[in-house]
C-alpha cells in the first residue's frame, strides 16, 4: 500500500497544475528529442498557448518543429500522433476539450489501442493525449468527463491527476510509457486566475524542480479515516475533502482516496481501505450509468464482499446532458452538499 | 483484344521480376480462395485479383526504410512489400508462425520488419495514421517516405479530408495511392460522387494528383517513383489514382449482382499479368516457356507455404492475453 500524499510544506516551491504540467513536458522535451507537441492553437505566436495556457513559453524554447499547430482536425491530430508513435516518436497530442475526443474515436480506439496487439507485439504506440474535462458553464458539448469511455478500451491507459505534484509526476510517467496514455485534466483545477475564481480553491502544491515519476497505477490516500472510504477525482475529489472536514465535526472519519489512475486502478490501495472501513462511496463528475465508479464498485463488490458493512454508493452527475444555467448545472453535478448527505446516510446504514 | 503496355524502357529481367511479383499475388489469392472454401482458413477474405499491378508497381518504387499502410484488402500489398509467402499464409491460417502471430489475420496483415504496419481495416483509417508516419520521417530527417494504399470508398470518409489537408500543409513525405476499383463494396463510386475521379477532389488540398492506368505495372511504378522523389525532396505529398478492377467480389460471399458480366469481361481484357506477358512476348523479349517456368516456381513457393502453415503450431491459448500493453497493467502496480 502506498500512502505518500504530496508534500505540503509551505516553504517549498509551489506550482499550479498548469505550471506542473508545463514543467514536466518541458523537462521531457529536453531529455528526449522524440517528444513533441501537436494540436490546435498550441504554438501560434500571439495565440492561446494551447488549451488553458499550459504551453505558454514552450514554442520560444523548443521551436515550431516540435510544437506543431494543426488545422481544426481532430482525426488528423490523433492519426498523426498514432503514426508518429508507431515510427518511434513520442507525441503529445492535445484535444483542447475532451468533448472533441469523439471526433477521433477511430484513431484512438481502433488504431492507437490495437496496433500493438494486431502486430503481435512488434509495434507500440507511445502517445500521451491531453484531455481537459469538467463542467464550467459551457453546456453540453464543452464540459463532459469522458474518462470512462476509455477505461473500456483494452490497450489504453487512463489517468486523471488532481494536484500539481501528481500532475508533474504522472505526465512524466505517461511520456515515458510505451503505451497510449490519456491524461484527463480538470479545467477548474489548472489554477490560472480565472479558474481559481471559478473553483475557489488553492490548488498549488509542492513540486520538486527535478524530474520524477508518479507511477501509472498508483493511487493516493488524501485523508485518512476509518468509518468510510471515499474515492473521487478532480474537482469532485476536493468537494469530498471538504465534505470529509465537515463530517469530522460530527465524528465521522472519512478516508479520501485519489485513485489517480482509472485504467489500471490501484485496486490494492482501494481494497485495503475498504477492508478497513467496511464502507465505500465513489464520486465522479461523469454521469452515473457506466461511469468508472460502476467498474470500481463491481471490483470492490467482488473482492471485498465480506468486509462490506453497507451497500456501495455512487455519487455522480445525473444521466442528462450538461445544462448551462448555473442553477441547473449545480443540480446535475455532485455538489459538496450532496456528497456530504450521501456519506452521512451511508455511515448511518 | 489485349492491349499492349510500353515495355521499351524496362530491362527484361526487371519486367520479369515484376511479373513474378504479380503472379505470386494472383496465385496466392487463388490458392487462398480454394483453401477457404475447403474450410481450412478462418474468418473472411477480401481478395486482390485484378489489382496486382498497383501493389507491385507502387512497392517496387519504394526504398528500403520506406513504410506502407494498407486496407481490409491487404494480401497483395503485404506480399509486394516483402512479407514472405510463408508468414502471410500462416497468418491467414491463424498460426503462431504468422507475421502477426495469429493476432492480425487477413484484414490486419503486416510486418514491421519489412516496413508495413498491420493493415487497417477501417476505411480511410490509414489516411489518418500515415500523416504521423510521414511526420516522424520529416522530424527524423531520415529521407524515408510513407505510402498509403486506400480505395475509392475512402475518399468519402472524413479522415480523407483531414489527413490529406494536414499532410499537404505540413509538406509531409507521403505518397497516397488510391486504388479506384469502381466499387465500395457493392456501391458504384459514381453513385457516391458527382466528380468522376478521386483525383478531382484533390485540387482542394493544393497537392498534385495523377491518374494512371492501374492495370499497367510500369505506369504505376513510374508515377509512384516520381511521387516518391517529390516527397523525399521535401515537396510534399502526391495522390496517385490508379484505375483498376477487382476480379473477385468484395468479400468471400459476394455474388457480384451489382455489376454486369460484360463489364467484368471488359476489365479481364486488361488483366495486368496478361498484358505484361503479351507485351513481352510481342516484343520478342521472352518466351512462353519463361512464363511457364515462373508459374512453376511460384506454385512451388505457394505449396511450400501451405504445407508450412499446416505444420505450424497454433498459438498457445494464453498468448491471447499478451500484447495488449507494452507494460502489462494487471490490476494495479501493487499486485
Amino acid at each position: 500500500m502506498n500512502n505518500n500524499a504530496s508534500p505540503t510544506n509551505t516553504d517549498e516551491r509551489r506550482l499550479t497544475i498548469a505550471e506542473a504540467l508545463r514543467e514536466a513536458i518541458a523537462q521531457e522535451m529536453e531529455r528526449d528529442p522524440r517528444v513533441f507537441l501537436i494540436g490546435e492553437d498550441i504554438g501560434i505566436p500571439g495565440g492561446f498557448g494551447g488549451a488553458f495556457g499550459v504551453y505558454l513559453g514552450l514554442p520560444e524554447k523548443f521551436g515550431h518543429e516540435r510544437i506543431i499547430d494543426t488545422p481544426i482536425s481532430e482525426k488528423a491530430i490523433a492519426g498523426a500522433a498514432v503514426g508518429a508513435a508507431l515510427m518511434g516518436m513520442r507525441p503529445i497530442p492535445d484535444m483542447q476539450y475532451s468533448d472533441f475526443l469523439f471526433e477521433c474515436m477511430d484513431e484512438l480506439v481502433n488504431q492507437a489501442a490495437k496496433m500493438r496487439y494486431m502486430s503481435g507485439g512488434k509495434l507500440s504506440v507511445p502517445l500521451v493525449m491531453r484531455c481537459p474535462v469538467g463542467t464550467a458553464n459551457r453546456g453540453a458539448q464543452h464540459g463532459q468527463c469522458p474518462e470512462s469511455y476509455f477505461i473500456h478500451v483494452p490497450g489504453i491507459k487512463v489517468v486523471a491527476p488532481s494536484d500539481a505534484y501528481v500532475a508533474k509526476g504522472i505526465m512524466t510517467a505517461a511520456i515515458r510509457d510505451d503505451d497510449p496514455v490519456l491524461v484527463f485534466e480538470h479545467k477548474l483545477l489548472y489554477g490560472s486566475k480565472g479558474r481559481e475564481q471559478a473553483g475557489g480553491l488553492d490548488l498549488t502544491a509542492h513540486v520538486p524542480e527535478g524530474d520524477y515519476v508518479f507511477p501509472i497505477g498508483r493511487g493516493l490516500i488524501k485523508r485518512e479515516g476509518h468509518h468510510v472510504t471515499v474515492v473521487a477525482t478532480h474537482l469532485t475529489l476536493y468537494r469530498c475533502l471538504a465534505a470529509a472536514a465537515e463530517l469530522a465535526l460530527e465524528g465521522i472519519e472519512v478516508e479520501v482516496i485519489d485513485p489517480v489512475s482509472l485504467q489500471p486502478f490501484d485496486t490494492d490501495l482501494i481494497f485495503s481501505s475498504v477492508e478497513k472501513t467496511g464502507r465505500l462511496l465513489i464520486a465522479h463528475e461523469d454521469t452515473l450509468t457506466g461511469g468508472w465508479g460502476a467498474e470500481l464498485a463491481a471490483r470492490v463488490a467482488d473482492d471485498c464482499v465480506y468486509s462490506l458493512e453497507a451497500p456501495i454508493k455512487r455519487v455522480a452527475a445525473h444521466d442528462v446532458p450538461l445544462p448551462v444555467a448555473p442553477i441547473l448545472e449545480q443540480t446535475v453535478v455532485p455538489s459538496q452538499e450532496r456528497i456530504t448527505r450521501e456519506i452521512r446516510a451511508l455511515c448511518a446504514m | 483484344m489485349t492491349e499492349r503496355i510500353n515495355v521499351d524502357d524496362v530491362t527484361t529481367e526487371r519486367a520479369l521480376d515484376l511479373y513474378r511479383e504479380m503472379l505470386r499475388i494472383r496465385r496466392f489469392e487463388d490458392r487462398v480462395y480454394q483453401l477457404f472454401l475447403q474450410g481450412e482458413l478462418p474468418g473472411t477474405l477480401h481478395q486482390y485479383q485484378g489489382q496486382e499491378a498497383v501493389a507491385v508497381g507502387a512497392c517496387q518504387a519504394l526504398n528500403d526504410g520506406d513504410w506502407i499502410t494498407s486496407t481490409h484488402r491487404p494480401h497483395g500489398h503485404a506480399l509486394a512489400k516483402g512479407v514472405t509467402v510463408r508468414s502471410a499464409m500462416a497468418e491467414l491460417y491463424g498460426k503462431a508462425t504468422g507475421c502477426c502471430g495469429g493476432k492480425g489475420g487477413s484484414m490486419h496483415l503486416g510486418d514491421p520488419d519489412v516496413g508495413m504496419i498491420p493493415a487497417i481495416a477501417i476505411v480511410a483509417g490509414g489516411v489518418s495514421v500515415v500523416s504521423g508516419m510521414g511526420l516522424a520521417f520529416k522530424m527524423q530527417r531520415n529521407g524515408h517516405v510513407a505510402l498509403c494504399f486506400f480505395g475509392d470508398g475512402a475518399s468519402n470518409e472524413g479522415a480523407f479530408h483531414e489527413g490529406l489537408n494536414f499532410a499537404a500543409v505540413q509538406k509531409l513525405p507521403i505518397v497516397y495511392v488510391c486504388e479506384n476499383n469502381m466499387y465500395g463494396a457493392s456501391t458504384p463510386f459514381t453513385a457516391t460522387s458527382l466528380v468522376p475521379n478521386v483525383a478531382d477532389r484533390v485540387a482542394g488540398y493544393g497537392i498534385p494528383a495523377v491518374i494512371v492506368d492501374g492495370m499497367d505495372v510500369l505506369a504505376i511504378h513510374d508515377a509512384v517513383s516520381e511521387a516518391r522523389q517529390r516527397a523525399a525532396a521535401g515537396d510534399g505529398p502526391t495522390l496517385i489514382e490508379a484505375k483498376t478492377y477487382r476480379f473477385a467480389g468484395h468479400s468471400r460471399g459476394d455474388a457480384r449482382g451489382y455489376r454486369s458480366r460484360d463489364e467484368e469481361a471488359e476489365w479481364k481484357e486488361k488483366d495486368p499479368l496478361v498484358r505484361l506477358e503479351y507485351s513481352l512476348l510481342n516484343a520478342g523479349r521472352a518466351q512462353e516457356s519463361t512464363f511457364a517456368q515462373i508459374l512453376d516456381e511460384v506454385n512451388t513457393e505457394l505449396e511450400d507455404a501451405v504445407e508450412f502453415s499446416r505444420q505450424s503450431p497454433d498459438p498457445r491459448p494464453e498468448d491471447a492475453l499478451t500484447d495488449a500493453y507494452a507494460t502489462p497493467i494487471g490490476t494495479g502496480t501493487h499486485s
